[in-house]
């Protein structure tokens, strides 16, 4: 099999204060994939991604991007492999206009001229918001903001997009636009969550993820038919689609209480 | 689009003034505000040129009238611990409508009045024909320290989202029913500043680690600075030595 994108093995982390917020981790994620991560509050999904780009270093156990390994020398190349979209895309849309802040992460990497532009107009392109060019982006509103850090980190031309919880806050029209939008991208995509439907809607792969542990990984359609597994992981999904699924109306049928 | 997608002291127009590059507008503000205070208050007529100038170019610049005096209001604190000069300043007293003020006082007054007035009008026209990013690319161009530009980009670009932050704690305080009125109520107030101050802490923790994630090693990139034409500073120069012109004649002939 190929290099993987992500190879993480034997995973350890703990935080100054002793709190260990991951332990073991063995993930492997290949080309082209659209996997989920999974997980209540805490379980360590934000922990993880900041290692995969260097930001945590690993304690123990070794963090490889498509071969590289995630060392203080190789950190410029990981940062531009792994593009992280953040959660709120005020604390990324940091520059005066759209364009500018586009333009950010490529002229990191050194990109000037016709090389730096046509970067920039094709990560517009990709996610339509080459409109909004020369706005301020404290007067986007939430999905465009969405979009425009998206673009941003796709300007570095990555090898892999990893998104921490790109649907809160999303209305959903915007929702579905971010969909379409994700699905249109060529690239291998890692998508932080606590949305198992929307997991399921667009990622085949999901990989659980509990107290620093992985607990399940496979297809997203097994897992989240296993009612026991999420549970026990304080995962659910919506109790209205339960409902439509048959389970008891508890407005229709009270509990009787003898 | 609303006036909200712009700052507040833009006007937005289409004038030759709005067209220039920033950074020749920016470095003609600073020369010609160099010009005005250099000028000795002594000489009236100078500031009267100034004055008409200016007016030429806040016509150009299409600056309502309205707008122009609203902004103006910045100098009400000035003026009028200015207007204490005369009644408090030293010998000789002249009389004028039966008080008797001093009349360095008054010149004091005058001196403070007219340079700071006239210096205002023109930040105005800057900031009024200038949109903050092109403000930034302008100090940029004119090799303004970089860390410095950075810092003011994110001044501009975080305060509506800490202003937002605020109104958003006031609201929170208000829905529970707490009153400002007096201020045995303020307390409140104190600890919600003591929670902004940890947010926008935090935020600008989150803020570096994005920086980080998409290559930052500790220096801003450089903006694609863009070059003003020949004729644009030609055009600034004639302006520019024209306020000079006044105020080297007004040294002279004083």
């Amino acid at each position: 099999m190929s290099t993987p994108v992500i190879e993480i093995l034997g995973l350890d982390f703990a935080y100054p204060d002793g709190t260990e917020a991951l332990k073991d981790i063995d993930l492997h994620i290949h080309r082209g994939e659209r996997v989920a991560l999974l997980g209540p509050n805490g379980a360590g999904k934000t922990t993880l991604i900041l290692h995969m780009n260097g930001i945590h270093r690993a304690q123990t156990g070794t963090v490889t991007v498509s071969g590289l390994p995630v060392t203080a020398p190789n950190l410029l190349e990981i940062r531009r492999r792994v593009g992280l979209v953040f959660q709120d895309p005020d604390d990324q849309l940091f520059m005066p206009t759209v364009r500018e802040d586009v333009e950010f992460g490529p002229r990191n990497l050194g990109l000037t001229g016709a090389e730096l532009e046509h970067r920039v107009a094709a990560a517009m392109a990709s996610l339509e918001v080459a409109d909004l060019a020369n706005r301020a982006p404290n007067h986007l509103s939430f999905g465009q903001k969405r979009r425009v850090s998206m673009a941003g980190v796709m300007a570095m031309e990555p090898e892999i997009l990893v998104l921490d919880e790109p649907t809160s806050n999303l209305d959903p029209a915007s929702r579905q636009d971010l969909t379409q939008a994700l699905l249109g991208l060529d690239v291998t995509q890692l998508i932080v969550t606590h949305d198992l439907l929307y997991a399921l809607e667009v990622c085949p792969r999901s990989v659980i993820i509990d107290a620093g542990r992985i607990v399940a990984d496979g297809p997203t359609i097994e897992l989240l038919a296993d009612a026991e597994l999420l549970a026990a992981h304080r995962l659910a999904l919506p109790a209205a689609l339960l409902l439509l699924a048959g389970a008891p109306d508890p407005h229709r049928d009270p509990p009787r209480v003898n | 689009m609303s006036s909200s997608h712009r700052h507040a002291l833009f006007v937005h127009a289409h004038s030759p003034v709005h067209r220039l590059s920033p950074q020749v507008k920016i470095a003609a503000a600073l020369i010609m505000l160099g010009a005005i205070v250099s000028t000795p208050r002594e000489t009236v007529w100078a500031f009267v040129c100034y004055g008409l100038a200016l007016g030429i170019l806040v016509a150009l610049t299409q600056i309502p009238i309205r707008f122009l005096l609203g902004r103006m209001l910045v100098l009400t604190p000035f003026a009028l611990l200015a207007l204490l000069f005369p009644v408090f300043g030293t010998d000789p007293k002249v009389e004028i409508l039966g008080i008797s003020l001093s009349e360095q006082g008054l010149w004091d007054m005058w001196n403070l009045l007219a340079k700071a007035g006239l210096g205002l009008v023109t930040a105005i026209l800057l900031g009024a024909s200038t949109e903050i990013a092109d403000l930034l690319r302008g100090f940029d161009s004119l090799r303004a320290p970089r860390l410095v530009t950075a810092i003011l980009g994110f001044m501009v670009r975080y305060i509506d989202v800490v202003v937002g932050d605020l109104n958003r704690m006031r609201l929170a305080l208000a829905a529970r029913g707490h009153q400002g009125t007096s201020i045995a109520h303020w307390g409140p107030y104190g600890r919600a500043m003591g929670t902004m101050f940890i947010r926008t802490y935090e935020r600008g923790e989150r803020v570096y680690l994005a920086m980080e994630s998409r290559g930052y090693a500790g220096e801003m990139p450089a903006s694609s600075r863009v070059k003003a034409r020949p004729g644009e500073w030609a055009i600034a120069l004639v302006v520019v030595a024209a306020f000079w012109a006044v105020a080297i004649t007004a040294r002279i002939t004083r």
